[in-house]
């Protein structure tokens, strides 16, 4: 459903900004993220991936929606990798497919309190859905 | 001086207090706030996709305004400082982007570039930079002999540090020498740059609190008494743990408070 391989590798690239070939296996990103606990697929496994092409685990990765784009894995990648920008594109080539939003309007309702604040329901529906 | 001001969607709903103390206290201070006319949500997070444009779009919309007016763009919600201080840097960096979001706006009613210009400062950053903390500790009248707070930073305006160069993103010191300049004693605490959780915390509700609940036990554990936060869904996911035990409060309810300016 996502075309051939090298192609989307390319696209993950162009999207993100990320610089997977510069990684140099430290894990620093991984030893930064508040979200490693529940992640299926760890930030520096996403760099490993995206390097070794296997575009299907970070598609189907379930620490997309886990990511919370606190940045602590791109400030201290000692070489700029940008692990949080290639989570970031792997979710966008999931919700930029027909469907496959992961917030919709309808489960609005039940998620509200009275204190929720906007800010809250916009930038989920950024990160979320398209 | 007068600046361009960018409140963003929540300093008009559940964040009132947050907007109306800090428009109070920049009179008090010598600083006028000008709110961009028909400004359009920021989005809340900036967005990475270098091929994403639109969603750009309404931070474009806003930094133009202020740039015809000559005028630098104040915000005081994390969030969207980090969203207008992230889009006028690509505005400034990719010509790619530059020219696709100008033929965007060639196409509004009154057809305008736009290139970057705008100054993005937070309003903490007039404080330290424009003001300058001696002279804000100067004009304090109810100093907040005793209380000791925790600086909660969150991850917004610091990282990443190389474009929002707002304070060092391992050891901020903005928020620390805000609450000496209001007479109150700074409780530092490791995890005051470790994220609340954020978005997440719409439909991860419990990995959110987890996140939270680690911060405001580490501040406890450090003496902190209540924390300030710029930024509303901070304080929303803040309150989440223990919001009795160590209550979270925006900066300018404290500022306002020690002006002299606190409205019940």
């Amino acid at each position: 459903m996502h075309g051939n391989k090298d192609h989307q590798a390319d696209q993950i690239r162009a999207i993100s900004g990320a610089e997977d070939r510069k990684c140099m296996k430290c894990g620093k990103c991984s030893a930064s993220c508040p979200s490693y606990d529940v992640m299926d697929v760890r930030p520096h496994q996403f760099v490993s991936y995206l390097r070794g092409g296997d575009i299907d685990a970070m598609l189907n990765a379930q620490s997309i929606w886990k990511c919370v784009s606190c940045f602590a894995c791109v400030e201290r990648c000692p070489q700029d990798v940008k692990p949080a920008q290639i989570i970031e594109a792997a979710r966008l080539m999931v919700i930029r497919q027909q469907g496959e939003n992961y917030l919709s309007p309808d489960d609005v309702p039940e998620l509200l309190d009275p204190e929720l604040p906007q800010q809250l329901l916009a930038s989920a529906f950024r990160k979320y859905a398209k | 001086m007068v600046y361009s001001y960018y409140p963003g969607c929540t300093l008009k709903t559940k964040a009132k207090v947050l907007d109306k103390n800090a428009r109070l206290c920049a009179e008090v201070l010598g600083f006028t706030l000008e709110e961009v006319e028909e400004w359009q949500c920021c989005g809340a997070v900036y967005p990475m996709g270098a091929d994403e444009i639109a969603t750009k779009l309404p931070a474009v919309r806003a930094l133009h305004a202020a740039s015809e007016k000559e005028q630098g763009i104040v915000t005081l919600c994390s969030a969207c400082h980090h969203v207008l201080k992230r889009v006028n840097e690509d505005m400034c960096q990719n010509k790619d982007l530059q020219t696709t979001v100008n033929n965007y706006l060639a196409q509004e009613e009154t057809p305008y570039t736009y290139h970057g210009e705008t100054t993005v400062l937070h309003y903490l950053e007039i404080l330290r930079d424009q003001i300058g903390f001696d002279n804000l500790a100067a004009k304090v009248k109810n100093p907040l002999t005793g209380r000791k707070i925790g600086a909660y930073y969150g991850c917004m305006l610091l990282r990443p540090s190389s474009v929002m160069q707002f304070d060092d993103p391992e050891n901020p010191t903005i928020l620390e020498d805000f609450i000496k300049a209001i007479g109150a004693e700074p409780v530092v605490y490791p995890y005051r740059n470790e994220c609340c959780g954020g978005y997440i915390s719409l439909k991860e509700k419990a990995l959110a609190e987890e996140m939270s609940q680690k911060i405001a036990d580490n501040a406890l554990s450090k003496g902190a008494e209540v924390l300030i936060t710029a930024c509303p869904l901070c304080l929303y996911n803040m309150k989440k743990p223990d919001g009795e035990t160590l209550p979270t409060v925006y900066f300018t309810e404290l500022l306002a408070e020690a002006l002299g300016l606190k409205e019940e």
